[in-house]
């Protein structure tokens, strides 16, 4: 602690002497000159923590396997950061020069964060459509005198299997086959049970506020009740309910979780969406359309949805990752999507346990780490680009 | 004159970002200011007016740079100060009044504690001195009860009166140069007189320098030294106040100046026993408990404008939502061509509803952003009319040229892609759309330059003979009244003061509170105001006038 507190005053000491040296250098260009002590310590504080940085990138990298096992998970991290800023560069280039006229002109104003979110979208496209062509097993394969349990990394000498180079679960399924197949099921059902929501939400939304009066009370107070359950308990109930209706009624299990967290989310659409409404609807131009003798149904989709689709568009990308999360917990909970379909969440719970290995053999933890990080490299990239659409739609500049 | 200059601006050149390259705004302008003097800005929106006020205090908006020039203020280079040197400056010596004071005052404090921000920021006295200060300048601007008024928060004061206090706050620290952003543009004009006169004054008193900058002339020659104009972030001219007025030298100046002599000519009385298209009878109406709107009459002609002015509150557009039946009336009714309408604009027929229509104040609010001109004419035209296809594209190109828009060159744009005039063109294509025979213009032209409003006018009065079309038209501003209409009803709390023909109207005698909205339009005459205040007695303004009745 000591020694924390005098390495934060001695950078106080560098950070004063730096903004000196800056200004004798620049002949008290206003830069400096204007420059604030916080600033200045801002700087040597991030000098300090990109030096950090590569000093446990370069132990990460060392011969030692105990001191590079150590850094191991920030050697990748670093890694994969750089690789995935120079792929985004590159595709960015890409579709500035391949395409249509307009595809270009919207390359050339994406920045590089949005091009990575459109680049890992799509890729999770294309391994969710062609599952079963890039999958060399099937999701529920347990193959024939395979071990359970082989290592990741496909080195033979470390109990790997160059035939798996993921590894196989603990069963022996196949863990690469197994997360591409996860690409299909859980981002499948994520996105369907979003676009419910956003169906259910965003219409009784902006018929609330379109509408107003008797109609708008009682949806507003329905919606109120449902948001006053914490959402999680709520779907594990009603989860509990459907799994005994499912067998009886002959329905899949995973219809009812479909509908049951398109209902919980729409309320928070709900909410949005006559939120937003009721701010359009107080416009000049709804009441033109008012005096013109317009139905409900040309206010709500011609007049008002276009002008809300901004925030809903952002909304649509929040709530697609949380949709995506709350499947995966229920999967982790055990009543999401069932075995045995292969699911992110899931494979996280069945095989959890490696991460303890993570400070003494990390190639043992990656299996749990690599369905965890699927998820949160779907849920980065779906924020990047829905930051992106809504500063455009919204027409925001610097 | 040998005494340096206050202010001196030398060819400051002006940019602002957009689609990432930088485009100028005001193109190197020189501008000279003296100790206690008072120099006046005026052209049109966009003419660069506020960034160059904004440029004399060294300040720009995000997204604006000043890339050439300088700006040197009582010897200081303000460009090259550091932000220590402003800070000091700003506020102490130099100070801003913003066209909007609502928007300008933090609503969560009472007037008095930000009025005494600046003196107690910059050292200059103490919480109680600067207090005792304030209610001094209070009284100085007349603002009613310069004791108490300190301490309630702005939603509690009128526009009018919230306007002064800013001045006030301006003043609070006897800055040597203050930039007043059109600080009446907002205002009723008897309201305006009220501000002007009290500005006019303490700036006298002090021998504060100014720079004033708006775009109505008259008011500009009553408060201003000397005039600038301005067109296009380039300098037209810059005379003396008086050789401006008399002798403009520029073309662009003179066709500003020329702006208020456009007037339709009288047209001969409605023959009697004529049936009115539209008439008003006998109209109350409420917002909940709250009576606004009192036995209100008056009728309406095919082929001739009516014009409805008064006071923001005095249910004007009360009025309008009674006749287009957005607020059903809760006595009286409103026929049209001799028979009763629905209350209700739902009980409404589709012919009926086509019959009535509007075109809007703000042009922004009454265009759907995310629809194509096209779109937006287009859709009376298939509602009303049941064209599609080829026949509604060609309506839609016939009333854009009837705009005077080129059809092939705006029908694919987005409303936020034309200028404020062009979107009001849209508004009055919208309502033609429908084939109305009667249309109610509220406040069109109140939000436009007076170049652009004159156009607006002369088309709607163009549309007019060609149509034949009737106009309830809602203004409160007088020169507008003048120029088209033909019968005036003049509002005051919900009641009808007195109607008649115009010319009956702008010659005496006239009830007391017509006469009082009439003398308050400002006149070109620089010597204006100061007459007008000495008729009325120096104190006796605005508020008292009224009080009077």
């Amino acid at each position: 602690m000591m020694w924390f507190a005098a390495f934060l005053l001695g950078l106080a000491a560098l950070a004063f002497a730096f903004r000196f040296a800056g200004q004798v250098a620049t002949g008290r260009a206003p830069y400096f000159r204007d420059m604030t002590f916080g600033v200045a310590y801002g700087y040597l504080l991030a000098a300090a923590a990109l030096i950090w940085l590569v000093w446990a990138y370069v132990q990460g990298r060392s011969p030692d396997p105990l001191v590079a096992n150590k850094f191991f998970f920030l050697r990748v991290a670093i890694e994969g950061f750089i690789f995935f800023t120079i792929a985004a560069w590159l595709f960015r280039i890409l579709g500035r020069n391949v395409g249509t006229k307009q595809t270009k002109r919207l390359f050339r104003s994406m920045p590089l964060t949005a091009a990575f979110g459109v680049m890992i979208i799509l890729v999770y496209i294309f391994v969710a459509v062609f599952a079963g062509v890039l999958a060399p097993y099937g999701q529920a394969e347990i193959i024939r005198g395979v071990p359970a349990n082989i290592m990741p990394g496909g080195n033979v000498a470390m109990g790997g299997n160059p035939d798996f180079p993921l590894g196989t679960d603990q069963i022996g399924r196949d863990i690469l086959s197994r997360l591409i197949y996860g690409a299909q099921n859980t981002v499948g059902i994520a996105f369907a049970t979003t676009v419910i929501a956003f169906l259910l939400g965003g219409t009784l939304g902006f018929l609330a506020a379109t509408f107003g009066g008797w109609l708008d009370q009682v949806l507003s107070r329905m919606v109120d009740v449902l948001m006053a359950i914490p959402s999680l308990i709520f779907a594990l109930l009603l989860m509990t309910i459907a799994s005994v209706w499912a067998p009886r009624l002959g329905i899949p299990q995973t219809y009812f979780m479909i509908l049951i967290i398109a209902v919980i989310d729409s309320t928070r659409v709900y909410r949005l969406a006559r939120a937003v409404g009721q701010n359009i609807v107080v416009m000049d131009y709804i009441e033109a359309a008012k005096l013109r003798g317009e139905g409900l149904g040309y206010l709500m989709f011609k007049e008002i949805l276009p002008n809300a689709t901004a925030p809903l568009l952002a909304e649509f990308g929040l709530r697609f990752c949380f949709v995506f999360l709350t499947i995966a917990s229920l999967s982790f909970l055990g009543v999401g999507i069932q075995p045995p379909l292969a699911d992110w969440g899931t494979m996280v719970r069945d095989l959890g346990g490696f991460v303890n290995f993570a400070q003494f053999a990390p190639m043992t933890a990656t299996p749990p780490l690599l369905a965890a990080g699927a998820i949160a490299l779907l849920a980065v990239a779906v924020n990047f680009v829905v930051d992106w659409a809504l500063h455009r739609s919204s027409g925001l500049k610097d | 004159m040998t005494q340096e200059p206050l202010l001196k601006i030398r060819g400051i050149q002006i940019e602002g970002r957009s689609d990432e390259t930088w485009t100028p705004i005001i193109k190197g302008v020189n501008l000279t200011l003296q100790r206690g003097q008072v120099m006046g800005l005026i052209g049109e929106s966009g003419a660069g007016k506020s960034t160059l006020g904004l440029a004399a205090m060294g300040y720009t908006r995000d997204g604006v740079r000043i890339s050439g020039g300088t700006v040197e203020f009582d010897g200081i280079d303000l460009l090259k100060a550091s932000a220590n040197v402003k800070r000091d400056l700003l506020g102490k010596r130099i100070a801003y009044v913003a066209q909007s004071a609502a928007a300008s005052f933090n609503p969560a404090h009472r007037l008095i504690d930000q009025h005494i921000e600046g003196p107690v920021q910059h050292g200059l006295s103490g919480r109680k001195e600067s207090a005792e200060d304030g209610v001094a300048l209070y009284r100085k601007l007349r603002l009613p009860n310069p004791e108490e008024i300190g301490f309630r928060y702005p939603h509690q004061v009128s526009g009018g009166q919230l306007q002064r206090a800013m001045t006030a706050m301006a003043m609070s620290c006897r800055p040597d140069l203050i930039i007043f952003d059109e600080p009446t543009t907002a205002l009723d004009v008897t309201t305006q007189i009220e501000v002007l006169s009290a500005i006019r004054d303490i700036v006298a008193q002090y021998n504060t320098a100014a720079i004033y900058i708006t775009h109505d002339l008259a008011v500009v020659a009553q408060m201003a030294d000397r005039i600038k104009v301005l067109l296009k972030g380039e300098e037209v001219e810059t005379a003396e106040t008086r050789t401006m007025l008399d002798a403009p030298t520029q073309q662009y100046t003179k066709s500003l100046w020329a702006v208020r002599s456009f007037e339709r000519p009288t047209k001969p009385a409605v023959q009697t026993g004529a049936v009115p298209l539209v008439s008003v009878r006998n109209v109350d109406a409420a917002y909940g408990k709250e009576k606004v709107l009192h036995d209100v009459s008056f009728d309406m002609f095919a082929g001739r404008t009516m014009a409805v002015v008064g006071e923001s509150g005095s249910g004007k557009s009360t009025t309008a939502r009674c006749i287009t039946g957005l607020l059903p009336p809760s006595a009286g009714q409103i026929l049209f061509d001799g028979t009763a309408l629905p209350a209700d604009y739902r009980k409404r027929s589709k012919d009926q509803l086509r019959q009535v229509q509007m075109i809007y104040q703000m042009a922004d609010t009454a265009l759907n952003p995310r629809m194509s001109i096209g779109q937006i004419i287009a859709r009376p035209v298939q509602f009303y009319l049941g064209l599609t296809g080829k026949a509604k594209r060609r309506r839609v190109d016939a009333l854009l040229e009837q705009i005077e828009l080129e059809p092939s060159e705006y029908f694919h744009r987005l409303p936020s892609e034309l200028s404020g005039g062009q979107k009001q063109r849209i508004g009055i294509a919208r309502a033609l759309a429908a084939e109305p025979r009667f249309i109610i213009c509220d406040e069109v032209t109140s939000a436009l330059d007076q170049l652009v409003a004159e156009g607006i006018l002369r088309l709607l009065a163009r549309l007019q003979d060609e149509l034949s079309l009737a106009y309830m038209f809602i203004t409160h501003d007088l020169a507008t009244v003048k120029a088209i209409a033909d019968e005036v009803v003049v509002m005051k709390d919900g009641r009808v003061v007195e109607q008649g023909p115009k010319d009956e109207m702008f010659s005496p005698p006239h009830h007391a509170y017509t006469d009082l909205l009439l003398s308050s339009v400002p006149q070109m005459d620089p010597d204006w105001l100061s007459k007008l205040l000495a008729e009325r007695g120096v104190d006796n303004i605005g508020d008292a006038a009224v009080n009077k009745m």
